[in-house]
Parts: C-alpha cells; structure tokens; sequence
C-alpha cells in the first residue's frame, strides 16, 4: 500500500510539544501583556494546530490534493474573519466598551 | 495487484484499495473544511462581541476553572496521541493494539466529558447559565450573558463533536474486533482519526479564548 507509515517517535515527539505549549500559553496568560496576549495565545494556538495537521493527520505526508484543500480551508476562515472585523473595526460611530 | 483487486473492501469504482483511501481522505477533508467554517462562524461571533465587550469578556472568562480546562487540554491532546497511535497500529495489521488505542481514546473522551459536564454543573449553580437567573457584577450583567452565550454553545457544539467521536470509534472498534480491518485496509481508522484531531484542534482555539482572556488582568 502506498499509505505512509510515521515512526512512533514523530507522535511522541508531537505529543510532548503540544504538551510543552499547552504550559506555555497557560504561563503566558498570567503574565500582563497588554494586547499582546491576545497575539501570543493565538500564535501558540495556531503552532500547536498546525503539528496536529501535519503530523497527526499526516498532511505533511499526504497528496498535493490533501495540500490545497487544507490550504483552502485556512484561506476561505482567513476571509470570512478578515472582512468581517475589517468592516467591524473601522466604523467610527460605534462606541466600544 | 491482481490479489489486492479482489480485496472483499475494495469498491468496484476503484482501481485498488490505495486509490480507495487516498479518495477516501480526500472527501474526509473536505467535510472538515465545512465544519472549519462551521465553528469559523462561532469564532467570528466570539471575536465581534469581544471586540465590542473587552472587559466584560475578560470579567466572565475569570469565572471560568482554569484548572479543569486545562487538565482537559492535556486529556484531549493525549487522546489525539493514542488516535495517532491506533491509526499506526492499524496500518502495520496489529489488530489487539489497534483495539487498545481505540479503547484508551475512547475513555479519554469519556473523561472530557465528563470534566466538562462537572464544569457546566458549577455554571448552572453559580447562575451563570444565560437566562432570566443569570447574575454576575452589575457593570457588566448584560454584556457577561454574551459571553457565557458563545461559551455554552461554542463548547456545547464540541462537545457533541465529541459524542460522535466516540460513536465512530466505537463502530470502528466493532470493526477491528471482527477482523475487518487489516494492513491493507486501515483506511476508515485513518478518516475517524482525522475527525478525532479536527475536533481536538477546535478545542486548541476554544481554551485560550475562553479561559485564559484577561486572566492577567
């Protein structure tokens, strides 16, 4: 079979650096950042997302098919969130808070 | 290729059971870009009424157990493990460790639920549950319900994720238990693990925007 078989080690490997970034944004989440701490928990969500992708559901393994629909995916989210707040963050009249 | 043409689970539309999974995969993934937009819409709701409510965000994501939240990141990511690990059992044919993962993910998953299920029972007493006997500070009682709104039903829709999950790894359980499934056709171990790790990831973005907002503050 074509299928690509990953060595153990690779989802271990995975498993204790999801593991290490779970720690980390929990850490990071006390410490006051400001605005920052919105793009920092955000930054390690994103990091653990993509080691699931590409290890545990075997992207980085897989066809060039596989590739553009995941790609797709982000693109269409990226979209629908990035008009959506474009339009929402720049309208003057609303009042915030 | 003569002997894999006649394999009892090869589909006659398919040339061989490697363009079978590969096809397979395929329509698997394209089922989760829809529930990518899915969620994606919840998380855009999350993200406008946040932008609008910063501090009442931040006041009602400190009601929150960060505790219980964050053993069940640790309990979903190793169920995301032993996923992993029952799909490369399933592709070598180790049929009795196949059957362990799928039963240690299984339990994994039971395990979140339940932690989640004590979570909603302390949100109920505490009357955080959106509705006519919602109470929380007085500055931010009306602005709190959205919150406690998108967390119900944005952790609600994960957690029904998760109860299929565990359906499908059941049937596949029943599956590897019958000898059904073999080296050369691991592939329906190999979907449901997709979808096991696609729900996993939503969890990855629920937990920091939902318990960890304003906790510094």
């Amino acid at each position: 079979m074509s299928a690509h078989i990953v060595p153990t080690r690779v989802y271990y490997a995975i498993f204790g650096i999801l593991m290490i970034c779970t720690a980390l944004t929990v850490g990071i989440a006390f410490i006051d950042l400001g605005p920052f701490n919105v793009v920092a928990a955000l930054t390690i969500a994103v990091f653990k997302a993509t080691l699931v992708v590409l290890f545990f559901m075997h992207v980085k393994y897989s066809t060039r098919l596989t590739w553009a629909v995941v790609a797709g995916s982000v693109f269409w989210l990226g979209i629908l969130l990035a008009l959506t707040m474009g339009d929402y963050l720049t309208r003057p009249w609303r009042t915030y808070g | 290729m003569a002997d894999v043409a006649h394999h009892p689970a090869l589909a006659h539309q398919f040339d061989s059971l490697g363009q079978q999974t590969e096809a397979a995969t395929l329509g698997m993934w394209v089922f989760l870009v829809t529930e990518v937009l899915f969620f994606g819409g919840l998380f855009l709701t999350y993200a406008v009424y946040r932008s609008f409510y910063p501090a009442a965000f931040s006041a009602a994501s400190h009601e929150l157990d960060i505790l219980l939240g964050g053993i069940n990141t640790a309990v979903l990511i190793t169920s995301s493990l032993t996923m992993a690990l029952a799909v490369h059992a399933a592709q070598l044919g180790q049929r009795r460790l196949l059957m362990i993962f799928l039963v240690v993910t299984m339990v994994l998953g039971t395990v979140f639920l339940g932690i989640k299920a004590v979570e909603y029972y302390h949100k109920f007493a505490e009357h955080h549950v959106p509705g006519a006997t919602f109470q929380f500070e007085r500055e931010h009682q009306r602005h709190a319900q959205i919150f406690f709104s998108l967390y119900f039903i944005m952790t609600g829709l994960h957690a029904i994720h998760m109860i299929i999950g565990i359906a499908v790894l059941l049937v596949m359980w029943i599956w590897a238990w019958r000898g059904r499934i073999t080296s050369d056709y691991a592939g329906p171990i190999e979907i449901s693990g997709l979808y096991w790790h696609f729900v996993d990831i939503v969890w990855i973005f629920l937990f920091p925007l939902l318990y960890l907002i304003g906790r510094h503050a």
